[in-house]
């Protein structure tokens, strides 16, 4: 059974952190596991955590009455979920829901707003990794509304 | 030029014409009509533009009286040789529908033979290049190849030059040098009338072998020579690396500049000796049995020319002029081994503004230049 | 050189199946009983409604079937709404078949990518077929596909077959959905960084609309695919099908003979500009 900070070290998100700051990440670390319909979060949710996805699926979704829930993007093995804790006023915008059953590393916000004011380093490595997964998410979601397959009425 | 040269007078042309009715031509030259030039049906030699002369300008079209007997003194028609080899409108063919099935009839084509009298070299290569259109390609056309075969060509070699002519420039003019059956090059000096003939093909030998037996004197070919040499052009297209300048220059501004004088109405297309675009449209009757399909001429100055489901693709009319001439003097060269414009004019006098493309092709060319002597970008070389 | 085939040939619909709210396929056999109907996957042909008019559609169906002819319409305009409301027993015109083909046969001993979205996938689906009925030819087959939403998915029962063979990845993804949908959620080019291909030694085949190509290019760019081994298939607003009214040119390609399946580098400097 592999400490977490290996299992840190292993997943794509946090590669070129060095052994102190994994050592220190884990320790704001859990392993975390969601049976399928399972919610890793729901909208309006106090947002204090970030999840590193080991394996299985997750469904971004949001609700209206009207519609019901909408599925917005699905993530999996590799990707990371959630940022409502790096910024006021903490609160998730989306609900995050396991389509099957979902193993991640749970990581506490709360602490590491704390210690990321504290190592002004170490904030910055993860801003950057950060800053890397939302654009690519802004870019993904901007080609979902450019309607790219032409489908609309 | 080894071959032989014959000469006839204005009597013998008319014998020309007489016996190529005889073998069944129709024949379509130069007649005045209502101010212009135009090619029509003709039979004698009276129809022609006897003593008549054209003025082309951008946009600008005038028939003048000369002071002598010219026949052959104009430039060019309006329209060209286009019109009787590929009909602007033509059924395709015919269908009738009853409750579950459908029948097609299609069109029987007979033999067409039309003598096309006074061609210029510009207009044969014209039709050598939609030759390449509608025959050369993997598929040919069955009406334009009929109509092709029955033609006859009785070239006429230009004794000047039109203000819009720059065949010079293309490689196409001004004299006629091959694709033609009879060439004929007019002479008016010192009191003679006289044409000096060439003979392109087999067939064009055995018609004037039928009219004279008169070979050229060397005084009389010279002659015929120096009525070549004397045209003098007036209008120039670099045509060195152009269809490169082009395709590097689809962002020039140049062409929101010349979209400003466009008003899209396709005249340019219509005169054209080789545009060739066409559509097709369907006729019903009322009981919705009986449906006709036409093709006719169409032109990518149209907004609903480039329409796919959902919208147009070259809506502005900057978009619609840079594919004209971008298409014309550029990427048709990759498509058909020539270039698509043969410097006959025409496009510039019929233009209802006079939008020259020699000019725009030498603005954009200018504006390369200007760019590095500022210091600017660099430009790349083609 | 063929003389212009201007007269079309007849066929009859055997089976008209609704595939989404606005799209059929129609399953067709020749009247006169003249042999069978050749293509190539990739190619289209022109397709007549009586006296409506006549559009590009491709041909859907399995090139080594060729009893039967195999169009899949979407009704966007005129001629697709009456060729779309065609029954089981009448007929329609047809000419061609026209174009270039999706080139199965240089991908062999290659990994082939899929990537398509919405009505794009009809197109591919000869080559799939016969990918498919040559496997052990080709090396990892690899077929993603997107739409708006599940309901505007084609071919959804055999997409469904494909995936649950062995030997074949097929992703699907769409751009909404609700909860019930098991499949990925994100445009069709997130799917692209974790296909199993081998960027090296791949030919990728791509249709869908302009913008999708495009970004899906960007993709596989990255992975590292060079254009030479991608090839996408295009379209434009043809009358004729076989380059003699003009209609069709991009830059200075005509899709309908030298196309519509390019390989990219070959279309790649008009892809990028406006209104060409």
């Amino acid at each position: 059974m592999k400490t977490l900070d290996v299992i840190l070290a292993d997943h794509p998100f946090f590669k070129g952190l060095n052994a102190q700051q994994l050592k220190f990440l884990a320790g704001c670390s859990s392993n975390v596991r969601f049976e399928p319909e399972a919610f890793l979060y729901r909208e309006e949710d106090e947002a204090n955590n970030f999840f590193v996805l080991r394996e299985g699926k997750v469904a971004v979704e949001s609700y209206s009455p009207k519609r019901g829930a909408i599925i917005i993007q699905t993530l999996s093995k590799g990707d990371v979920l959630g940022w409502s804790w790096l910024f006021p006023p903490y609160h998730a915008h989306f609900s995050a829901r396991a389509m099957e059953l979902t193993r991640a590393i749970s990581l506490d916000g709360k602490c590491l707003r704390k210690k990321c004011e504290e190592d002004h380093d170490l904030g910055y490595e993860l801003m950057k990794r950060f800053s890397a997964v939302m654009i690519q998410r802004l870019q993904a979601t901007r080609l979902q509304l450019l309607d790219l397959y032409d489908q609309s009425a | 030029m080894t071959a032989r040269r014959f000469v006839i007078d204005v009597e013998e042309l008319q014998h020309l014409f007489d016996l190529l009715r005889k073998q069944g031509y129709s024949l379509i030259g130069p007649s005045v009509r209502e101010g212009a030039i135009v090619y029509d049906d003709i039979a004698t030699v009276a129809d022609l533009p006897v003593g008549w002369t054209d003025e082309q300008n951008g946009g600008s079209y005038r028939i003048k009286k000369t002071n002598d007997d010219r026949v052959f003194g104009y430039t060019v028609a309006p329209q060209s040789w286009k019109r009787f080899l590929f009909h602007p409108t033509t059924r395709l063919w015919r269908a009738n529908r009853s409750a579950k099935n459908m029948q097609a009839v299609g069109e029987e084509n007979q033999a067409e033979k039309q003598a096309f009298i006074g061609a210029r070299s510009c207009e044969i290569h014209a039709i050598a290049i939609q030759d390449k259109v509608f025959l050369k390609g993997e598929y040919s056309d069955s009406q334009y190849k009929i109509r092709r075969e029955g033609a006859f060509i009785l070239a006429v070699n230009c004794s000047t030059a039109g203000n819009n002519c720059f065949c010079a420039s293309m490689g196409t003019g001004p004299k006629a040098t091959s694709g033609y059956d009879i060439a004929l090059t007019e002479v008016l000096e010192n009191g003679t009338h006289f044409f000096v003939v060439d003979v392109g093909s087999e067939l064009g030998s055995s018609v004037i072998g039928s009219i004279t037996d008169r070979t050229a004197t060397e005084t009389e070919s010279k002659a015929a020579d120096r009525v070549c040499e004397a045209v003098e052009m007036r209008k120039t297209l670099d045509t060195d690396g152009i269809k490169e300048l082009l395709l590097r220059n689809y962002e020039n501004p140049r062409w929101t500049e010349v979209a400003g004088r466009c008003l899209t109405c396709g005249n340019c297309t219509l005169a054209c000796p080789t545009c060739f675009c066409n559509s097709v449209y369907d006729a019903t009757d009322l009981t919705g049995k009986y449906a006709e399909r036409w093709r006719k001429w169409d032109s990518c100055f149209t907004t609903e020319f480039s329409y796919i489901h959902g919208g147009s693709i070259r809506t502005s009319t900057m978009s619609r002029y840079r594919q004209w001439m971008t298409h014309k003097i550029g990427t048709w060269i990759d498509q058909f081994g020539v270039s698509g414009c043969v410097g006959c004019g025409r496009c510039i006098t019929w233009c209802p503004v006079g939008i020259d493309l020699t000019e725009e092709a030498r603005a954009i060319r200018e504006s390369e230049k200007i760019i590095t002597q500022s210091g600017g970008v660099q430009v790349e070389n083609a | 050189m063929k003389p212009q085939r201007i007269l079309p040939r007849l066929y009859r619909v055997q089976q008209s199946r609704l595939e989404t709210y606005d799209t059929w396929t129609l399953e067709s056999e020749p009247v006169d009983g003249d042999g069978v109907f050749s293509f190539a996957p990739g190619q289209f042909n022109m397709v007549y409604g009586f006296g409506v008019g006549e559009v590009p559609i491709s041909i859907s169906g399995d090139p080594a079937k060729p009893e039967r002819l195999i169009h899949t319409v979407r009704s966007v305009g005129a001629v697709t709404k009456a060729l779309c409301s065609l029954k089981k027993g009448e007929e329609f015109y047809v000419r061609g078949p026209y174009g270039t083909h999706w080139p199965v046969e240089n991908a062999v001993g290659h990994d082939v990518v899929i990537v398509t979205g919405g009505v794009g996938l009809p197109p591919l689906r000869p080559a799939v077929y016969h990918i498919l009925s040559n496997r052990e030819k080709y090396k990892r087959i690899v077929l993603l596909y997107g739409a708006r939403t599940p309901q505007d998915m084609v071919f959804t029962s055999e997409l469904k077959r494909w995936r649950a063979r062995f030997d074949v990845d097929v992703e699907t993804t769409v751009d909404a959905a609700k909860p019930g949908w098991h499949g990925n959620v994100g445009v069709v080019t997130t799917l692209i960084p974790r296909a199993n291909f081998d960027a090296q030694n791949t030919k990728v085949f791509i249709c869908g609309p302009e913008i999708m190509t495009r970004f899906t290019i960007l993709e596989l760019q990255k992975r590292g695919v060079t254009t030479e081994n991608i090839f996408v298939s295009m379209e434009r607003n043809m009358k004729c099908g076989i380059g003699h009214c003009g209609h069709c040119q991009l830059g200075s390609v005509f899709v309908c003979k030298d196309g519509p399946v390019f390989r990219y580098d070959k279309v790649q400097p008009f892809m990028s500009k406006r209104e060409i």
